[in-house]
């Protein structure tokens, strides 16, 4: 079974997302999705300072199987993205949640992150999903 | 629910990623597809290959059909348990499928073809046989395969499976004996030492059973598949079909021209492509930088000469970048630099030789 905190908010289309103290996200893609796409290869992050809309491409991650894109939670201006990932994809594989983040967020809307899925509502979407 | 191999349990048990092939439940992986590959390059692996489609040709005019079936030269097996990888061509001299043939006495040939080709190759065969009466065709579908492959495979198979099996020691490669109930041969699909073990489907449990505990790892086809990638070794139906020549696919090696007077169904065809030059040929690519992974189908632009095709891609562990088989027009020269469009964007990918890798090591230059 794959692993769903409940400290975190989640998409339907499987990125979870950290609230900070600051007021900014940290995002990444969920035990379930690493799970799905099997060993990462590549990945391909946002740049700081992009300004992205909620569900639009954002990233792409590419495991040996095939190519995925990962979709803006909310809308707002990327801060930070994790360079490491660069060299080490499957980083994200070994720790999804932890040292696998992808980028930070700054969100424009506080209405968006507030329509993020919680974790049971994302568990029972990974459930309906597999049958 | 598609067919399973009598190992179909065993891979739930342990956990197996279980994804539809061909029709077969198979493994994808056991937990990880990249660790699975090194412990194949490094180590020792062993595969569920079961689903083949293993079948025997006997009677006494075997030999002869065979030299009429295939493109490669059954008369090049001079002793008994040698083994042929071969073409087996329609008319236009396009592949039906490719396959290892083993010479086991004057009556009795073995096969191994590919499983998703097994009712359309045996259709052929069959109707091919009509002219040679004496032929048997006996599907043996009482037989398991399993693929134990990586440096330390064959000693391995010797720990598990006691002395006895250390007869299978003087094997050179493209080999093959019988040793009790086992059909041991040396061939594979990884570029690596091994066996590849016919047997039958009653002991291949306890056999797969015994190799784990020599602590040869299980192998999915994912890791098969990037292994086979980067060995260079065409897969049916990506790299090579029904309306591809053997020298459009970068297998050229493998047609016996020789003795002229030898006929084999698609000779014709092959013999014009051989003289005026295949119109495409199959090539080796290197990403170059990072970008994003080479897969199959992406578009291949080369400057000048034309457009084509990725056949096979996909990342190779141990070179650590992208690799792949392209089918590109004649006279792309190697070294050359191709566009690849990946994802929208085009990257640049080196024309290289291939075998990509042998015995765990990097063939690139």
């Amino acid at each position: 079974m794959s692993n769903t905190p409940n400290t975190l908010k989640y998409t339907k289309s499987h990125e979870w997302v950290r609230r900070e103290a600051d007021g900014t996200l940290t995002v990444g893609i969920t035990d379930h999705a690493q799970e799905l796409l099997g060993d990462l290869v590549y990945v391909e992050l946002p740049q700081a300072g992009a300004k992205l809309a909620a569900g639009k491409e954002c990233a792409v991650v590419e495991s040996v199987k095939a190519a995925s894109d990962v979709y803006t939670p909310v809308s707002g201006e990327v801060i930070e993205s994790n360079s490491t990932l660069g060299d080490t994809p499957e980083t994200i594989n070994k720790d999804p949640y932890g040292s696998g983040w992808m980028f930070k967020i700054r969100p424009s809307s506080p209405a968006e992150v507030e329509a993020l899925l919680d974790a049971a509502a994302y568990s029972a979407q990974v459930a309906s999903e597999s049958h | 629910m598609g067919h399973r191999t009598p190992l179909y349990d065993t891979h739930v048990a342990l956990n197996a990623k279980m994804v539809d092939f061909g029709g077969w439940d198979m493994p994808l992986h056991y937990g990880s597809q990249l660790e699975e590959h090194h412990r194949v390059r490094q180590d020792a692996g062993m595969v569920d290959v079961s689903h083949m489609n293993v079948f025997d040709l006997k009677g006494k005019e075997a030999r002869d059909f065979l030299r009429l079936l295939l493109a490669n030269d059954v008369a090049k097996l001079e002793t008994p348990g040698r083994a042929l990888y071969s073409c087996m061509l329609n008319a236009q001299g396009g592949v039906i499928d490719d396959l290892i043939v083993y010479y086991l006495d004057d009556a009795l040939f073995r096969v191994v073809a590919n499983a998703a080709t097994r009712e359309k190759d045996l259709a052929w065969i069959r109707s091919t046989a009509e002219h040679y009466g004496g032929v048997q065709i006996v599907p043996r579908d009482d037989l398991a395969m399993i693929a134990v492959q990586g440096p330390n495979a064959k000693a391995k198979v010797y720990k598990a499976l006691g002395d006895p099996l250390r007869a299978a020691e003087k094997l050179k490669p493209f080999h093959s004996m019988a040793l009790g109930d086992l059909f041991i041969a040396t061939t594979g699909y990884t570029g690596e030492d091994g066996f590849e073990i016919i047997l039958p489907t009653t002991p291949v449990r306890d056999i797969w059973e015994a190799l784990r505990e020599a602590d040869v790892a299980p192998i999915g086809l994912g890791a098969r598949d990037t292994l086979r990638l980067e060995a260079g070794m065409n897969l049916y139906g990506q790299d090579m079909d029904d309306t591809t020549t053997p020298l459009e696919s970068g297998l050229g090696w493998t047609v016996a021209f020789e003795p002229a007077d030898r006929k084999f169904i698609g000779r014709e065809v092959l013999e014009k492509q051989h003289r005026n030059g295949a119109p495409r040929q199959l090539v080796g690519l290197l990403l170059e930088g990072k970008g994003g992974v080479l897969r199959a189908h992406q578009k291949v632009h080369c400057d000048g000469l034309g457009d084509g095709e990725i056949t096979s891609g996909g990342f190779a562990p141990t070179l650590n970048s992208s690799i792949a088989l392209a089918r590109l027009p004649a006279g792309v020269p190697l070294g050359a630099i191709c566009e690849v469009e990946v994802r929208g964007k085009r990257l640049g990918a080196r024309v290289v030789k291939y075998p990509f890798v042998r015995h765990g090591k990097s063939c690139l230059t």
